[in-house]
C-alpha cells in the first residue's frame, strides 16, 4: 500500500506466520524490533544492527532478508515468516533434525538466521557442493561453530533430498 | 565394588544431542534481550569520543526534559551508592590498579568509558536524549603504546606512580650462559595485536531492585551468577541473601561474559536509583569499545638449542597493554603471567627466563578470553623451535619429540612452573603425523618449492591448563568460588531433577552432566532434567570458564548421582522387602540384579517415598536429594595436552593466505561426548584463525578505535574456513573417578601458533619471517620485500 | 544503535517522488534497497528528515533488451540480476560481478540503482557499468537527462544527480562477439568490499589485445576508465610477464589512498598483480 504524505507513524497490515496483523509503527522502527517487541517473536535476533552478522534474518515474500536492514513500514501487504512460524509448521523441520544430530547449533543465537538461509538454499539449489554451501552462508556469521558442523547437516539434507 | 562404582557400557562417551539446542532451534530460547519486566525501562550511554580527557561540566537539562526520559546519571551519582572496581591480586607483590567507578566522574581513561546514562522508555528514546547531552571535554594526551607508557613520566592516573601495573620474573637455571654457550640462537619479536571476543549476543543486563522487598534481581548475560551475585552485594551494600541474579541462555562466552564490567554496575545503580527495572544491553558499536579486549602484547623471545638440537634455553620477554584499570576479580595481568608461565611447556628445558609487564594505557580494559595468555606462549614456543630446527636441518617434528618431557617422568613441573601430569605429547604426536600424512605433505610441499608456489607445514604442540582451583585462586583474594556442587532428586514422577553450578553458554556442558547422572543411576537421558544459572536455587558454586564445566561439575555430578543410586536402592529395597545389594537400576526401573527383572519403577518409589511413608518403617528416612561438590584443591589446575598441525598455501603477489588443511590431536582424558568435545575444538580452532589471519582492534595514536563495525573488525566467516579433523587420545585424569579434563579452550591455543608456525615455513624459501599477528596480505607483502632487500642488501649470512 | 527519528513517504509514481525531492531538498533520502541508508541510519551516522520509499515504483523493476542494449531498472533487485538469463547471456560481466555483491540476503533487497546511486568506490557494480560503457537514464521533474557512466561517478561516494533526480535506469550496450571480459576482485572475505578489484572488457585479436577498458574498485576513490592502463595495453601480447610494468603505468591511473589497514602502494601492488591475471585469463575464462 502506498504512503502518500509523509508521516512518522504509519498503520500497517501485514501477515507474520500464517497470522494476519495491523499495527500502527513509528517509521524509524526496523522490522526485527517490531517482530520481537511489538509481536514478542524473540527467535530473531539482533547482533549487530548493520547488516553483516545475519542473527537477524527473517523471510520476506519467501526470502531471506536482514530484518535490522528493513523498516517495519516496509512489510505493509507483505507475508513475514520468522524462525517461530517456520519451526511450528515443520516447514525447517529437516534442517533441524540435522542440526540437532550434527550440534550445529551451540549457543543458539545465529541459528535462526543459519537455518532460514540454509532453507533458502536446499530450496534453490538442490545440487550445492559444500564450497557453495560455505559461499551462500558466508553472510550469517557464527562464533560457536566454526561453522562445518552446519555445513555437515545442510550437505547431509541435501544428499537426502537427492537420494545420495 | 559396590554397585554405584560400576561402570556399564552407557551414556558416557556417546554423541548425545544437545537437549537444549530444540528449544534453541525453534527460536525459543530467552536471551537477556528478550525478557521484558514491568515498568522496565532501558539505559543508553553518553560515552566518551575522547582516549583521555577531564569532563569540565555537562549540561543534562534538555536530555532530562526529553520525551520518555526517567533520568540522566552522572558518575558521581553512581559513586556515591557503588563501590568502586579494583583489580589488584592480593597475592601479587606490587599489583596496582586505580580504582574504576560504575561510570567516569571527571576524567575519562579510553574511548568509550561512559560518563552519563540516560533512562528512557525505550532505547530508541534514550539514544535520542543522550544526543541532546553536552559534555565539555578537555582533551588530554593519550598514550596507546606499552612502552612509552611505561617510559612515560606522566601516568595515566595520577595516584599511582607509574604506569606499571605489574611485574614478574621466573628464573630458572642460568640462561644468559646457556644463551653464551649454545651453538644456536634463534631470536624473534613477536607482535600479537589486540583482539576482541565478539559474542554474537552483545553483553545484557536487567538490574531490577525491587524497593518493596529491599532486594535485587538481576538477570545477566554472563558465565557466573554467584560472582555476580557477589558483587552486586559487596558494592552495593546490599545484604549477599537479597541479591538474586539469574543468566538464561547466553548467546556465546569464551571468557568475554566471565568479567566485571563497571558499566553493568551503572545499570545496577541505575534501577537503585529509580526503583523499577533497568535493562541495559549493549550493542554492537558498543560492544567494540568497552566489551573487554584481549591480546595487545608485544613478546621477545629466544631459544638456545645445541648442536645436536637439544634445546638448552628459552627466553620470553612480554610487555602487555591491558587498557586503563585492572579488571577486578579476573584480573588482566592474567594473560601477561600465563604467557610466561605456559612458554616452553611440552619440553625438557633446563635454563628459563621469563618476565612480564603488563601496562597501563588510554585504551579499553583487557579481560578474559579464551586461553588467556596460553595462545601466546605456544606461538612463540612453536615457532623458535620449528626455527632452531630448520636452521640444524632436522624436520621440526622430529625435534619436537626429541625435546618433549616423557609421560614417564610425570607428574613433572615445566620450566615456567606448569604441572605436568598425564600428558601424551607424543602419542597425539603419532597420531597427528599419520592423520595429516605428513611425510606426503612435506615431500609434496618441497616439489611446488621447485615451481614458486609457497606452501607452508605447521606443527604446534601445546598444554591447556584447565579447572583452576583454590591453590590458583585462594591467594588473590578473589571471591572466586572454585568449587562446583550438583544436586539431583528424585520426583515423584520418576524424573531426575538436577541443579547444578555450573553454566552452559553453547558449549553443552549441561548435556554431559545429564549424561553423567543418566548412565550412573541408569536411567534414559530424557529422564533427567537440568536446571542452572539461577543464585537463589543453584548449589553454590563457579560457572562457566577456564573449561572446568565436566572436570569440576562433572565429578560433582558424578559423586551425587552415585550418592542418590543408594539412596534409591535402599527405599526401594525396603518397600520390596529386598536388600539393596540384590537390587540395580537399569533403564529407570529399579531391578533385581541376579536375573534383571524389573521389581519397582522409579516413578513407584518416587510415589511412596513422597506420598505413602506411612507404609514405610516408622525408622526409615532416605533422601530423595543429595547434593555433593567436588573442588580441586590438590593442584592448582588439571592439564590437558594436543598437538595441531596445519597446511596453508600463500599467494606471494597478493599476500592472501589459504587454509588447506587443519588438524588436531587433543588429550583431554575422557571424552564424556564427542559430538559436543569436537565442535568445541572446531569452535575454538576457527576463533584461533581469526585471531592470526584476520582480528585487530584498530587504534589510532590518540587513542580512537578505527574499526569498531563488524564490516571492519574481520572475523572468520563460513567461506574461508577449512574442514578440520578432530582426533583424541584419552588418558583419563588420575584424581577424579570421572577421569575428564577440560578441552574448551585448546582449539584457540593451538591454532594460533600452529598458523604462526605454518605462514613461516611458507616463507622460508624466501628468507622471510613474519612475526606480526594478524598475519594480514600486506603484511605478509611486506615481510617478503622485507626479506629481497635483505638478500640484496648483503652477502653476509643473517645471524638469528 | 536504534535510527534517529525520520517521517516516511512512499509514493506511488515516479511522478509523486519529484515534488517530494523539491519540497524537502536534502532533508529527503531515497530508501530504495535501504542495505546501505538503513545501516547508516541505525548508526546514527545521517539524519534525514524524510524517507521516501520507492520500492513501490514497479515500473522501474525490469530487465529487457532492448536493440542491442540490456536496460536494467533503477529497482530491479541484485537476485534478479544474478538469476536473469538475459544478463548472464548480453552483459555476462555483470554476471560474474554481482556474484561478489554482498550475501544473499543483501541481494535479496538491495538494488542495481541503488548500488549506482551509493557510488562505493569498492563496490563492484559502477565499476561494471563504466567498463560497458553504459548510460545511466536520471529523471526529475525536468524530464529525463542521460549521462556517460564513465561521466557519473565523479569523487568518493560522489556521482552526477543532481538534487531532486533519480536513477530511472541504466542502458548496458551488450558484449558482442568480439568482445572479451575479465573480472576478479581481491577481498579479505567472501561478499567484503574488495580490497582491489577489476573490470575489464577487451577485444583481442588472436593473443594481441587490440583494445582495452579497465576499471578499477577498492583501490581508487570512485569508479571510472583506467586511462594509461587501458592505453598502454593495447599491442601488448598476452600472456602479460611482467607485474612490475603495470605497475608503473597504474600509478598514473590509480591514487588510492592509506587506510588503516592497507597502505596505497599495497593497494597498487594488488592491482598490478590482479590486471596481470585478470588479461592472461581473458582467452581461458574466468579468473578463480
Amino acid at each position: 500500500m502506498m504512503q502518500a504524505e509523509p508521516s512518522d507513524e504509519i498503520e500497517i497490515s501485514t501477515i507474520v506466520n500464517d497470522a494476519p496483523v495491523t499495527r500502527r509503527v513509528k517509521a524509524r522502527q526496523h522490522l526485527a524490533d517490531f517482530l520481537r517487541d511489538e509481536l514478542g517473536l524473540t527467535g530473531t535476533h539482533l547482533g549487530c544492527e548493520h547488516g553483516v552478522c545475519g542473527a537477524c534474518t527473517v523471510r520476506v515474500d519467501g526470502e531471506v532478508v536482514r530484518s535490522c536492514l528493513t523498516l517495519a513500514v516496509q512489510i505493509d501487504g507483505r507475508i513475514v515468516q520468522t524462525i517461530e512460524g517456520l519451526s511450528d509448521s515443520g516447514a525447517i523441520a529437516e534442517l533441524q533434525v540435522a542440526f540437532l544430530a550434527r550440534n550445529a547449533a551451540q549457543c543458539g543465537f545465529c541459528t535462526a538466521g543459519m537455518l532460514l538461509t540454509a532453507h533458502e538454499l536446499i530450496s534453490q539449489r538442490a545440487a550445492a557442493t559444500r564450497a557453495e554451501i560455505r559461499d551462500f552462508l558466508s553472510g550469517n556469521f557464527c562464533r560457536c561453530t566454526g561453522y562445518q558442523a552446519i555445513v555437515d547437516a545442510v550437505d547431509e539434507v541435501l544428499r537426502r533430498r537427492a537420494g545420495t | 565394588m559396590s554397585a554405584a562404582d560400576r561402570e556399564p557400557a552407557g551414556l558416557i562417551g556417546q554423541r548425545v544431542p544437545r537437549a537444549d539446542s530444540r528449544r534453541l532451534m525453534r527460536g525459543r530460547g530467552r536471551y537477556v534481550a528478550d525478557i521484558a519486566l514491568p515498568r522496565m525501562l532501558h539505559l543508553a550511554f553518553v560515552r566518551s569520543p575522547w582516549a583521555h580527557a577531564r569532563i569540565r561540566g555537562t549540561e543534562l537539562a534538555a536530555a532530562r526534559r526529553h520525551p520518555g526520559v526517567a533520568a540522566v546519571f552522572t558518575g558521581a551519582e553512581f559513586a556515591a551508592i557503588c563501590e568502586p572496581l579494583i583489580g589488584v591480586a592480593r597475592n601479587r607483590q606490587g599489583h596496582k590498579s586505580a580504582p574504576q567507578y560504575p561510570m567516569a566522574i571527571d576524567r575519562v581513561f579510553w574511548q568509550g568509558q561512559p560518563v552519563i546514562a540516560v533512562v528512557a522508555a525505550s532505547r530508541a528514546e534514550a539514544e535520542d536524549a543522550a544526543e541532546q547531552v553536552v559534555v565539555d571535554w578537555e582533551p588530554l594526551p593519550a598514550i596507546v603504546d606499552a612502552e612509552a607508557a611505561l617510559a612515560s613520566a606522566l601516568p595515566i592516573h595520577p595516584e599511582l606512580a607509574d604506569n606499571l601495573a605489574f611485574a614478574h620474573t621466573i628464573l630458572v637455571g642460568d640462561p644468559d650462559k646457556a644463551f653464551a654457550e649454545a651453538a644456536i640462537v634463534v631470536e624473534r619479536d613477536f607482535v600479537f595485536e589486540r583482539q576482541t571476543g565478539l559474542t554474537l549476543e552483545p553483553r545484557g543486563i536487567i538490574a531490577d531492585w525491587n524497593p518493596g522487598s529491599e532486594s535485587l534481581t538481576v538477570h545477566h548475560s554472563h558465565q557466573s551468577p554467584f560472582q555476580m551475585q557477589d558483587v552486586f552485594s559487596r558494592h552495593f551494600g546490599i545484604p549477599e541473601h537479597k541479591v538474586r541474579v539469574v543468566t538464561p541462555d547466553v548467546g556465546g562466552g569464551f571468557g568475554l561474559k566471565i568479567n566485571v564490567y563497571a558499566e553493568e554496575l551503572a545499570a545496577v545503580a541505575a534501577s537503585r536509583l529509580l526503583g523499577r527495572p533497568v535493562k541495559f544491553c549493549a550493542d554492537r558499536l558498543e560492544s567494540f569499545l568497552s566489551d573487554g579486549h584481549s591480546r595487545d602484547h608485544r613478546i621477545k623471545g629466544r631459544i638456545a638449542v645445541t648442536q645436536d638440537g637439544r634445546i638448552a634455553a628459552v627466553e620470553i620477554d612480554d610487555v602487555s597493554a591491558i587498557g586503563a584499570y585492572g579488571m577486578a576479580l579476573r584480573f588482566n595481568i592474567a594473560e601477561g603471567m600465563m604467557s610466561i608461565t605456559s612458554s616452553g611447556a611440552p619440553y625438557a628445558v633446563a635454563n628459563y627466563r621469563g618476565r612480564t609487564r603488563s601496562v597501563y594505557v588510554n585504551k579499553n580494559l583487557i579481560g578474559m578470553y579464551r586461553g588467556v595468555g596460553v595462545p601466546l606462549a605456544v606461538a612463540a614456543t612453536e615457532l623458535l623451535t620449528d626455527l632452531a630446527a630448520t636452521r640444524l636441518g632436522i624436520d621440526p617434528a622430529d625435534f619436537k619429540r626429541m625435546n618433549y618431557r616423557r609421560t614417564e617422568e610425570m607428574p613433572c613441573m615445566t620450566v615456567g612452573g606448569l604441572r605436568l601430569d598425564g600428558c601424551s605429547f607424543e602419542a597425539c604426536l603419532d597420531k597427528l603425523l599419520a592423520g595429516m600424512d605428513y611425510r606426503a605433505l612435506r615431500t609434496e610441499q618441497a616439489s611446488l618449492r621447485q615451481r614458486g608456489i609457497l606452501r607452508g607445514i605447521g606443527i604446534a604442540t601445546f598444554v591447556e591448563p584447565s579447572a583452576y582451583g583454590p591453590p590458583y585462586y585462594g591467594p588473590t583474594e578473589a571471591r572466586i568460588s572454585v568449587q562446583d556442587g550438583c544436586t539431583i532428586r528424585l520426583e515423584p514422577s520418576g524424573v531426575l531433577r538436577c541443579l547444578t553450578s555450573i553454566t552452559d553458554q553453547g558449549q553443552g556442558t549441561l548435556t554431559g552432566l545429564a549424561q553423567i547422572i543418566a548412565e550412573t543411576l541408569g536411567v534414559p537421558i530424557e529422564r533427567v532434567e537440568m536446571v542452572s544459572g539461577d543464585s537463589a536455587v543453584s548449589p553454590y558454586g563457579g560457572g562457566a570458564w577456564a573449561s572446568r564445566g565436566m572436570t569440576v561439575g562433572g565429578e560433582a555430578a558424578l559423586k551425587a548421582a552415585r550418592a542418590l543410586k543408594e539412596n534409591i536402592l535402599l527405599l526401594a529395597a525396603s518397600i520390596t522387602q529386598m536388600v539393596p545389594a540384590d537390587l540395580d537400576i537399569k533403564d529407570g526401573e529399579v531391578v533385581a540384579r541376579h536375573d534383571g527383572r524389573a521389581v519397582i519403577s522409579l516413578a513407584d518409589v518416587g510415589r511412596i517415598g513422597y506420598f505413602r511413608q506411612d507404609t514405610l518403617p516408622k525408622d526409615l528416612n532416605v533422601e530423595l536429594a543429595v547434593t555433593r561438590s567436588h573442588v580441586a584443591n590438590h593442584q592448582a589446575y588439571y592439564t590437558g595436552n594436543g598437538v595441531q598441525g596445519v597446511h596453508l598455501e600463500i599467494d606471494p603477489e597478493t599476500g592472501f593466505i589459504t587454509l588447506l588443511g587443519l588438524w588436531a590431536v587433543d588429550d583431554c582424558g575422557r571424552v564424556i561426548n564427542p559430538l559436543i568435545v569436537d565442535e568445541q575444538v572446531r569452535g575454538g580452532i576457527v576463533q584461533g584463525i581469526g585471531a592470526a589471519l584476520y582480528e585487530e582492534c584498530i587504534y589510532d595514536k590518540d587513542g580512537n578505535l578505527l574499526n569498531g563495525t563488524m564490516a571492519d573488525y574481520l572475523a572468520p566467516m563460513a567461506a574461508e574456513m577449512p574442514d578440520i579433523h578432530v582426533d583424541h587420545i584419552e588418558t583419563r585424569e588420575t584424581t577424579t573417578h570421572l577421569g575428564a579434563k577440560g578441552i574448551g579452550e585448546a582449539g584457540t591455543i593451538g591454532a594460533i601458533g600452529v598458523i604462526w608456525v605454518a605462514v613461516n615455513d611458507a616463507l622460508k624459501p624466501l628468507g622471510a619471517s613474519l612475526c606480526h599477528q594478524p598475519f594480514t596480505p600486506e603484511r605478509v607483502l611486506d615481510a617478503i620485500r622485507a626479506a629481497a632487500r635483505d638478500a640484496s642488501a648483503s652477502l653476509a649470512p643473517r645471524t638469528e | 544503535m536504534k535510527a534517529p527519528k525520520f517521517r516516511y513517504v512512499r509514493p506511488s509514481s515516479v511522478d509523486d517522488v519529484y515534488p517530494l525531492l523539491a519540497r524537502h531538498g536534502n532533508e529527503a533520502q531515497i530508501l530504495a534497497g535501504g542495505q546501505s541508508l538503513l545501516a547508516g541510519l541505525n548508526m546514527r551516522l545521517s539524519t534525514p528528515a524524510l524517507l521516501v520509499d520507492i520500492t513501490g515504483l514497479k515500473a522501474l523493476d525490469f530487465i529487457s533488451l532492448v536493440d542491442d542494449e540490456i536496460v536494467i531498472g533503477a529497482l530491479t533487485r541484485h537476485t534478479t540480476v544474478l538469476n536473469s538469463p538475459v544478463v548472464r547471456q548480453h552483459v555476462p560481466l555483470i554476471a560474474d560481478a554481482i556474484r561478489h555483491v554482498g550475501h544473499v540476503a543483501i541481494r535479496n533487497r538491495g538494488t542495481f540503482g541503488g548500488s549506482l546511486a551509493q557510488a562505493d568506490p569498492a563496490a563492484e557494480l559502477p565499476a561494471c557499468v563504466v567498463a560497458l560503457g553504459a548510460t545511466m537514464v536520471l529523471g526529475s521533474s525536468d524530464g529525463t537527462r542521460r549521462v556517460p557512466a564513465e561521466d557519473f561517478f565523479t569523487g568518493l561516494m560522489q556521482t552526477d544527480l543532481r538534487p531532486g533526480e533519480l536513477i530511472l535506469e541504466a542502458r548496458i550496450p551488450a558484449q558482442r562477439n568480439g568482445r572479451v571480459h575479465g573480472f576478479a576482485e581481491l577481498s579479505r572475505r567472501h561478499g567484503d568490499f574488495a580490497v582491489a578489484g577489476i573490470a575489464a572488457l577487451a577485444t583481442l585479436d588472436g593473443a594481441r589485445i587490440a583494445d582495452a577498458r579497465l576499471v578499477y574498485f577498492g583501490c581508487v576513490d570512485h569508479a571510472g576508465v583506467a586511462r594509461h592502463i587501458s592505453a598502454a595495453l593495447i599491442d601488448q601480447v598476452l600472456p602479460l610477464g611482467s607485474t612490475e610494468a603495470l605497475l608503473d603505468v597504474l600509478r598514473r591511473d590509480l591514487m588510492p589512498a592509506d587506510d588503516p589497514t592497507m597502505r596505497a602502494d599495497t593497494k597498487l601492488q594488488l592491482a598490478a598483480v590482479l590486471t596481470r591475471r585478470t588479461l592472461n585469463a581473458l582467452q581461458e575464462g574466468p579468473v578463480r
